[in-house]
């Protein structure tokens, strides 16, 4: 699964879904082999701007506990989400 | 590779709450201190720490220091050095009151009072009725207590070295640690951080298991220093296990289920457990329950394309109950396995959780080692805190809301030691450039270019050796043949190549680095549970049934070199109080 440096990219953001939690590992680390590569630009730098969410709140948006205020991001969440369980 | 240098009084490897509760103590007492974290500090493995933090408070029910003491020694199954549990229940009040003054928001009792909860394992008067002793902020206090540490660090002006990985203690010919090697994940550059004192916080090894609860950080980096520093690991053959994790995923399924009446079921969809435990059934406890799931599978009776878990089976409670009680299960269940537990059963196994052993230390944080007939030497400059430690608080069994407790206890113990080791040794020790040079060529064997196995290959079958041979089902055979498994593991380990060698982020490289910390660790673990012919907390061996006080009644010592085994008396006298002597444990 190791990712080769050919997009310098994707090996920092693969570094940035090591989190604290198991769920978080999962849900970010199957996003990246099965969904990244079909995400626009726009939605990269979405996609950047969730890594930056505490691990807990993270969770709690990815799960579907709770929305978060901007709406690209609840996009982007949706996007993780429907990769989880592939 | 060019070799910066930096100096700092003190390095902490390690960012969760062990280590961040020990900068913070350095860097109010004015010691220039550096913090090394291989992810950003608020992502470490604390932040999965939900259910609280255990203090003596009385603020819901009667409750005393003595009494955590003893649950806490019984739940040890007497495995626990009563030194330092004692130490710990007599200043846990004190420590929470500190992190509430540090930020951490408990929740509150209506009288303002910090709220606490039950939890298993807590009495009032010795094993009397039960307690109310885990503080919690909601059910994120670990979460909360890494954000307020944090913070206090940065107001403390601590020095934080975000996403370098360290890969090995520097010592001097006389044993002293002088600092460590760390490498930037972020440009590949090797650092050697020279430090007056040294702690270690690097949290677990869950990720020696197949299936475990773990973040994937947990990769025992700091037990791999210290193996690999010629020191011994102490206890490793005390894991604990969850008998209910999601099959391949690891992740836990709440005991709750089965408490709101969920069963489990094999492949010829039998409720097995009524074979096993006639009596409890599906609510027998964690070890019972475990060991079950592990027989079914073993014995060719497992679900699935592989025959290689159980069901947990909750459809016939009704989606009322299921969306009412289990709204999270249910959650992730959608989520990862895209399954509905109102209509399908989910898939389990039993999950690695967390470490009882680790890096031997006194109650004052400093790492001891048998030295000539000295058990207990301080290895000078060294210290350790929190999952990578064994003080020993948890003994053979850890009790919940113990290990938040565990990491700012002996954090902060650690680091008033480093206060007062500076304040006698006030000169920095000459560097042995033959460790540097050793260190700087175990990283270099990563750059060399070759054909054979991969990192995840070996890792995959790492990790599924662990699970048929030293998982929750025991047997001199069996650990045996996992010695022997996890060994030619180990010998295929130089046939080990990555294909990436770039400087920025190459994450193939740390994957490899945590690889080798993996099968150090897991061979550290088989060999240890091989050893010990009883069972005893979480060390439950099918030939051994019971507990062999006599004999067994001591502290394991795992050394790399030679896989050799040795042992320690347990310190059964407390600091002020009667010893508690070894009982039957029976809740």
């Amino acid at each position: 699964m190791a990712v080769t440096n050919s997009d310098p990219t994707l090996a920092s953001l693969r570094w940035q879904c090591r989190r604290g939690m198991l769920e978080l590992d999962l849900f970010l680390q199957r996003f990246l082999l099965h969904g990244y590569a079909d995400l626009n630009q726009q939605q990269k730098r979405d996609f950047i701007e969730i890594l930056a969410f505490p691990d807990q709140e993270l969770l709690e948006i990815l799960l579907g506990q709770v929305s978060a205020t901007e709406q690209h991001i609840n996009e982007i969440a949706e996007k993780i989400r429907q990769c989880a369980a592939l | 590779m060019s070799l910066i240098r930096r100096r700092f009084d003190a390095l902490i490897i390690g960012a969760g709450g062990g280590g961040l509760r020990a900068s913070l103590q350095l860097s109010r007492a004015e010691a220039n201190v550096a913090v090394v974290s291989k992810v950003f500090p608020t992502r470490s493995h604390t932040v999965a720490a939900q259910g609280g933090v255990n203090a003596a408070l009385a603020n819901v029910l009667p409750d005393n220091w003595h009494w955590h003491m003893f649950d806490t020694v019984k739940g040890s199954d007497y495995l626990g050095d009563q030194d330092a549990i004692e130490y710990m229940c007599r200043v846990a009040p004190k420590l929470v009151y500190e992190l509430e003054h540090y930020g951490v928001p408990f929740s509150r009792l209506d009288n303002g009072k910090i709220y606490q909860r039950a939890f298993g394992g807590q009495s009032q008067n010795f094993g009397e009725k039960q307690a109310a002793r885990t503080c919690a902020a909601a059910d994120r206090t670990g979460h909360a207590m890494l954000h307020a540490l944090y913070q206090q660090n940065i107001r403390a002006k601590t020095h934080f070295f975000d996403e370098y990985f360290a890969t090995d203690l520097i010592k001097n010919e006389e044993g002293a640690v002088l600092g460590a090697i760390v490498v930037s994940i972020q440009t590949g550059e090797a650092m050697l951080i020279e430090a007056r004192t040294t702690l270690l916080a690097t949290g677990g090894a869950g990720q020696i298991y197949r299936t475990n609860s773990n973040a994937l950080i947990n990769t025992g980096d700091g037990l791999g220093m210290v193996l690999r520093a010629g020191i011994p690991l102490q206890d490793m053959e005390f894991i604990q296990f969850h008998p209910t994790g999601i099959a391949g995923i690891g992740m836990l399924i709440t005991e709750g289920c089965r408490g709101e009446g969920g069963y489990l079921v094999n492949g010829d969809g039998e409720r097995f457990m009524e074979r096993y435990a006639p009596n409890a059934k599906d609510l027998a406890s964690r070890d019972v329950v475990s060991r079950s799931i592990y027989l079914e599978v073993k014995e060719g009776r497992g679900c699935g394309p592989n025959k290689d878990y159980v069901l947990l089976k909750l459809d016939h409670l009704g989606a009322d109950t299921i969306m009412k009680r289990l709204p999270g299960i249910r959650q992730s269940c959608l989520t990862f396995l895209g399954i509905d537990p109102i209509e399908t059963p989910i898939p389990v196994y039993p999950t690695a959780h967390y470490c009882m052993g680790g890096i031997p230390t006194n109650r004052k944080g400093e790492v001891v080692m048998p030295v000539k007939d000295t058990p207990e030497e301080p290895v000078p400059g060294l210290y350790a805190a929190g999952e990578c430690a064994c003080v020993s608080v948890h003994g053979g069994n850890r009790l919940g809301g113990n290990s938040l407790l565990d990491i700012i206890v002996f954090g902060r113990a650690a680091a008033n030691e480093m206060i007062e080791h500076m304040k006698e040794n006030r000169y920095r020790l000459p560097m042995n450039e033959a460790s540097v040079e050793k260190a700087m060529d175990r990283l270099h064997r990563w750059d060399r270019k070759g054909e054979g196995e991969t990192v995840d290959g070996l890792k995959e079958d790492l990790k599924k050796a662990m699970e048929d041979y030293c998982g929750v089902y025991r047997t001199q055979e069996l650990l045996d043949k996992g010695v022997e498994e996890i060994g030619k593991i180990r010998d295929r380990l130089p046939n080990v190549y990555i294909n990436d060698f770039s400087r920025t982020f190459n994450t193939a490289r740390i994957e490899a680095l945590e690889l080798e910390n993996l099968v150090e660790v897991a061979m550290c673990t088989v060999v240890s549970a091989a050893a010990r012919q009883e069972s005893r907390g979480a060390h439950s061996r099918v030939d051994f049934p019971k507990r062999e006080d006599q004999q067994w009644m001591k502290h394991s010592l795992y050394f790399s070199e030679g896989d050799r085994m040795d042992y320690k008396p347990v310190r059964t006298k407390p600091l002020t109080v009667d010893s508690f002597p070894p009982k039957e444990r029976v809740y």
